[in-house]
């Protein structure tokens, strides 16, 4: 069989599999919606910790920023957000589907884009930090974008915004949001496979390999540092903005920037697949999202425990990661080959 | 014969140490010209202030018409002066021909060529210099790999890749085996010949900056101790007391 054919029926099966999968288990419905988004949180968060090398604990901002920017949006664009956030509640919500899926495309739409343009602003600021106070730096970003918001009344506060009611029944309303979190999941990963083979990868590579000698070399370090960022920002601005209105409630410290659950299960599924490649963040936020799933089922009370010892194990004895060891086992899978057949002779070469 | 690198009284301290005082300079177009001196006697942090690494507390440097001392480490490379590192730097996870294709020149480069593919052209001239260094075989080894040598050999071939106009070596054969030592002199000279590169080299190996370069200056506690060929150099009674020696 041909290689050509093989990625066909691999990239179809994929694709038929998130097709038909929450037609044929819809009780899973919902928890298939999160894989694919931890599959994109997880794709996200390594153009910058695995390609780049900057280790980033606080890309869950734009996750966050996304989902109040889009929730804002929406309700704006036919309510005064004022008067639906106040707590006593005194306008009667009620949308229409048309101004409930106007509202969601807008609302997704606007996210994406400022979060590209938060990511610019804070990527100013940050990447002057280098290492581990790069992670600390962006860390307390994201914490304190939490305490800012649920500080801040004209978005609820830290009484959260409830979202607008789907206009449909509950099957339905599983399937729309499924759909958005496949969707947008497919089109990160298609976008990050076309990005990582243009020159803009090599160029994250070479940051994370050595920065200073990119610097030495002429590389545009700052502009590629930044254009990553939104990239990520991006993506997790639209995930975000999936995530509330699926979810139907959102408020700032559980649900919009939760830091110590999605904001490091992101980086702790990119360690487990194997840093700074395409498929180890898919591989690792599958095998994540499974134990994760079946230890809070079977394990329940034990589930910080047995996460924390996959944590431990992961850090201490499997740095690479699923893909990082699958290249040292098959190195000739991934063209690291010895070629001795010298074509010609230096004095060819230089006429 | 045309200046290319003017260094003209510059000073540059680090707190109380004085790395270099009132140290002038010219590297002439075309030429191959040698920095000697004993450890700490401010080689590289010349080097350094020429390619902007660190800001000078005095004095200008002028690479062609542009004086370049307040510009920063990538807006001088992007105008062609290229150095490589004393511990040698390269790309180390990522293999050799991925290290050339990303040391291509930067300097006309598009905010669309972020996203463009690499022309074949380009990487058939990445697999010819490292033909030239003698890499060919390896080329899709991580380079991180390979032995320290190798990597001298690489980092010289991804500058000859950025096509600079000025190449600042800082010590090219340090750690190299003598008999590569040879292959790189030759190298080197072919790169100066051939290529049209204007080399400036820090050297220990006396055989070879000597054999190398045109012209020597040679610094000393971070002053300037002498210039001139490397007959006169050798001759330099000076020199022999603060560096080379009696033989």
């Amino acid at each position: 069989m041909n290689i050509k054919l093989t990625k066909v029926i691999f990239y179809g099966s994929i694709l038929l599999a998130g097709i038909f999968a929450p037609i044929l288990f819809p009780a899973y419905t919902f928890q298939l919606a999160l894989l694919w988004m931890m599959i994109l949180f997880a794709l996200t968060w390594d153009i910058l910790g695995g390609q780049m090398g900057y280790n980033s604990l606080g890309n869950i901002l734009f996750f966050g920023a996304g989902m109040y920017i889009c929730t804002v949006v929406q309700i704006g664009m036919y309510y005064d957000v004022a008067e639906y956030t106040a707590h006593f509640g005194a306008v009667k919500v009620d949308f229409t589907s048309y101004q409930y899926f106007t509202g969601i495309a807008t609302g997704l739409v606007v996210a994406a884009i400022a979060c590209v343009i938060i990511a610019v602003i804070f990527g100013w600021i940050v990447f002057g930090l280098r290492g581990p106070y790069f992670a600390i730096g962006t860390l307390g970003v994201a914490i304190a974008a939490g305490e800012l918001v649920g500080a801040w009344d004209y978005v609820g506060g830290g009484g959260g915004i409830s979202l607008p009611n789907y206009p449909g029944g509950p099957a339905d309303r599983e399937m729309f949001f499924y759909n958005l979190c496949f969707i947008s999941a497919v089109c990160t990963f298609v976008f990050l496979k076309w990005l990582y083979s243009t020159r803009f990868k090599l160029a994250l590579n070479a940051i994370r390999d050595d920065e200073e000698k990119a610097e030495a070399m002429g590389i545009h370090t700052n502009r590629y540092k930044t254009i990553a960022w939104s990239f990520s920002a991006f993506f997790l601005g639209i995930s975000g903005g999936i995530f509330g209105n699926m979810t139907g409630f959102i408020e700032p410290l559980e649900v919009a920037f939760p830091t110590v659950t999605f904001g490091i299960f992101m980086v702790l599924m990119v360690l487990l697949g194997g840093k700074g490649t395409l498929w180890g963040p898919v591989i690792g936020a599958v095998i994540f999202h499974l134990i994760k799933e079946l230890t809070w089922t079977y394990l329940l009370g034990w589930q910080w425990v047995a996460l924390g010892a996959l944590i431990i194990i992961n850090v201490v004895y499997f740095q690479q990661g699923i893909m990082g060891w699958a290249q040292e086992k098959w190195p000739e899978l991934f063209g690291i080959t010895l070629d001795e057949t010298n074509s010609g002779t230096e004095e060819k070469i230089l006429s | 014969m045309k200046k290319i690198i003017q260094v003209r009284d510059v000073n540059k301290s680090f707190g109380g140490v004085i790395a270099n005082r009132n140290i002038s300079i010219d590297v002439e177009e075309g030429k191959i010209t040698g920095l000697i001196g004993p450890n700490g006697s401010g080689k590289t942090t010349l080097f350094n202030s020429i390619v902007g690494y660190h800001p000078i507390d005095s004095g200008t440097i002028h690479f062609e018409n542009h004086e370049i001392s307040k510009l920063r480490v990538q807006k001088i490379a992007r105008l062609g002066v290229l150095r490589t590192f004393q511990q040698t730097r390269i790309y180390s996870k990522m293999n050799c021909v991925k290290n050339m294709l990303i040391s291509s020149a930067h300097h006309n480069t598009k905010w669309t060529d972020m996203f463009s593919y690499y022309p074949k052209e380009l990487t058939e001239r990445a697999e010819k210099l490292l033909e030239f260094v003698g890499l060919y075989g390896k080329r899709f080894l991580i380079s991180g790999d390979l032995s320290f040598g190798q990597q001298k050999l690489l980092e010289f071939a991804m500058a000859l890749m950025n096509e600079p106009k000025v190449l600042l070596l800082d010590e090219p054969t340090a750690g190299i085996n003598p008999t590569l030592i040879n292959g790189l002199i030759d190298r080197l000279k072919r790169a100066n010949n051939e290529f049209g590169i204007t080399l400036f080299v820090i050297e220990h190996n006396m055989r070879v900056v000597m054999n190398l370069a045109e012209s020597i200056y040679c610094l000393a506690h971070g002053e300037m101790l002498s210039k001139g060929t490397p007959e006169a150099i050798k001759q330099d009674q000076k020199v022999i007391d603060a560096y080379l020696g009696a033989h």
